[in-house]
């Protein structure tokens, strides 16, 4: 927990500080191994928050469980509060009824955060081509690992949070578009137009289905 | 004791024409009445000594594919001493006025399943005490889900979907009432209950 509070750049993001005098810097040793010392510390204590909505969150609720044992990466704490989080993980789908709330804790996650989609549904809609299902949840929120399956496996969750911190490993205190966050826009998206329908786009079996009108 | 047969004829012969056809069904006994008086029947077989559905199961509709067809506003009826239950559907032209009497005043538990049904279906209740949408949030305009003429997609762009969805205010879905926080309104802040007050719920269609 010490090194959780010691985070680099956790409370250094304001003009003046810590991170924007390295972001000056080019890759040197002293911000190469400010990296591997931030990026150890960040990618071994991820505090999940826990966004389920269906049958994935039982396998979650495996991989946290003694037999999977979710804590043996740091995620031994399950922050239900947004503002202790670091990364999000919507396990199951998604209505557009949700959309609202889960871009809410979004955006009340401080910096540094990352989501994991879990699940068909969460990462395409799934079987849920309908009127009520967000068809991705990358239509709402930025994704950084998406976890196939019907539902995962906790192997498979656990092989997309072991993706999760390499990615995080590879990351640079002095590159800040890792740290951007991409608000709502003023037209009430976060993507484009064209990009959502382009991503909701029926595929695989789903093209066959009959619909009215 | 009375079979569902036999309630079906007794209810036949207690409102004669209003009753338009009966008949079973996979063991069920099923009997289409007529809108006007369908609530008087529901009360008369749920207070009628010897009949007493005093518990409703369920409160649905059904939209068949053929345009002909009309829209079945069902209820299921349960006699809980009897052990005995009892179909009724009202057949509503889909063209014409979908709208009928609420039966919450005879069972409470109808408030929640009539407005499944109006959400779903786009069915009004008339005496409803509170008919709003129940499933989809109350600012969804899209129309009604469940109605056959409704594309499985709904009518919208996927995009212009996100646009609504991620519009709408989560706190706004729920009502004081749900919350139960009615009962301490008068210590709420002034502000909440301003806002409580005046609805931040959207326009309700």
């Amino acid at each position: 927990m010490g090194l959780k509070s010691a985070r680099p750049g956790a409370s250094d993001t304001k003009e003046g500080g810590l991170l924007s005098t390295v972001s000056t810097l080019s890759p040197n040793f002293v911000t190469t191994r400010l990296d591997f010392l931030a990026n150890w510390a960040r990618s071994n204590s991820l505090w999940p928050m826990p966004f389920g909505t269906a049958c994935c969150a039982i396998e979650f609720m495996a991989t946290a469980a003694s037999r999977f044992d979710l804590s043996r990466f740091g995620m031994e704490r399950m922050s239900f509060s947004p503002r202790q989080a670091d990364v999000l993980i919507c396990a199951g789908r998604l209505p557009f009824k949700l959309a609202p709330v889960i871009r809410r804790i979004w955006d009340q996650m401080p910096q540094p955060k990352w989501a994991i989609s879990m699940g068909a549904c969460a990462s395409s809609g799934g079987i849920f081509d309908t009127y009520a299902m967000v068809q991705g949840i990358d239509t709402i929120i930025p994704v950084d690992v998406y976890v196939p399956g019907c539902p995962p496996r906790p192997e498979g969750l656990m092989y997309g949070i072991m993706l999760l911190q390499k990615k995080i490993k590879g990351e640079s205190l002095t590159d800040l578009s890792l740290r951007q966050e991409f608000m709502v826009n003023p037209d009430g998206l976060f993507l484009a137009p064209e990009k959502i329908d382009e991503l909701s786009e029926p595929f695989g079996n789903s093209v066959h289905q009959t619909r009215s009108q | 004791m009375m079979t569902a047969r036999e309630s079906a004829a007794a209810l036949a012969a207690a409102f004669g024409t209003a009753v338009l056809r009966r008949s079973e069904s996979c063991g069920d006994t099923i009997v289409s009445v007529a809108r006007e008086s369908a609530h008087e029947m529901l009360q008369w077989l749920k207070e009628t000594p010897g009949q007493d559905f005093d518990y409703l199961t369920d409160v649905t509709a059904v939209d068949y594919r053929d345009p002909g067809q009309p829209l079945e506003v069902v209820y299921q009826l349960r006699s809980l001493q009897r052990k005995v239950d009892l179909r009724i559907k009202i057949p509503l032209d889909k063209s014409g006025d979908l709208s009928v009497d609420s039966v919450w005043d005879l069972w409470k538990g109808a408030d929640w399943l009539e407005r499944e049904v109006f959400d779903m279906f786009g069915v009004t209740f008339t005496n409803h005490p509170d008919l709003r949408r129940i499933l989809m949030w109350e600012t969804y305009r899209e129309g009604f889900p469940l109605r056959k003429d409704f594309p499985l997609r709904g009518h919208y762009s996927r995009a212009e979907q996100t646009r609504q969805a991620l519009g709408a205010n989560p706190e706004a879905h729920y009502s004081m009432e749900e919350l139960s926080i009615a009962a301490a309104y008068d210590d709420l802040p002034d502000d909440m209950r301003e806002r409580l007050a005046t609805g931040e719920r959207g326009e309700v269609k």
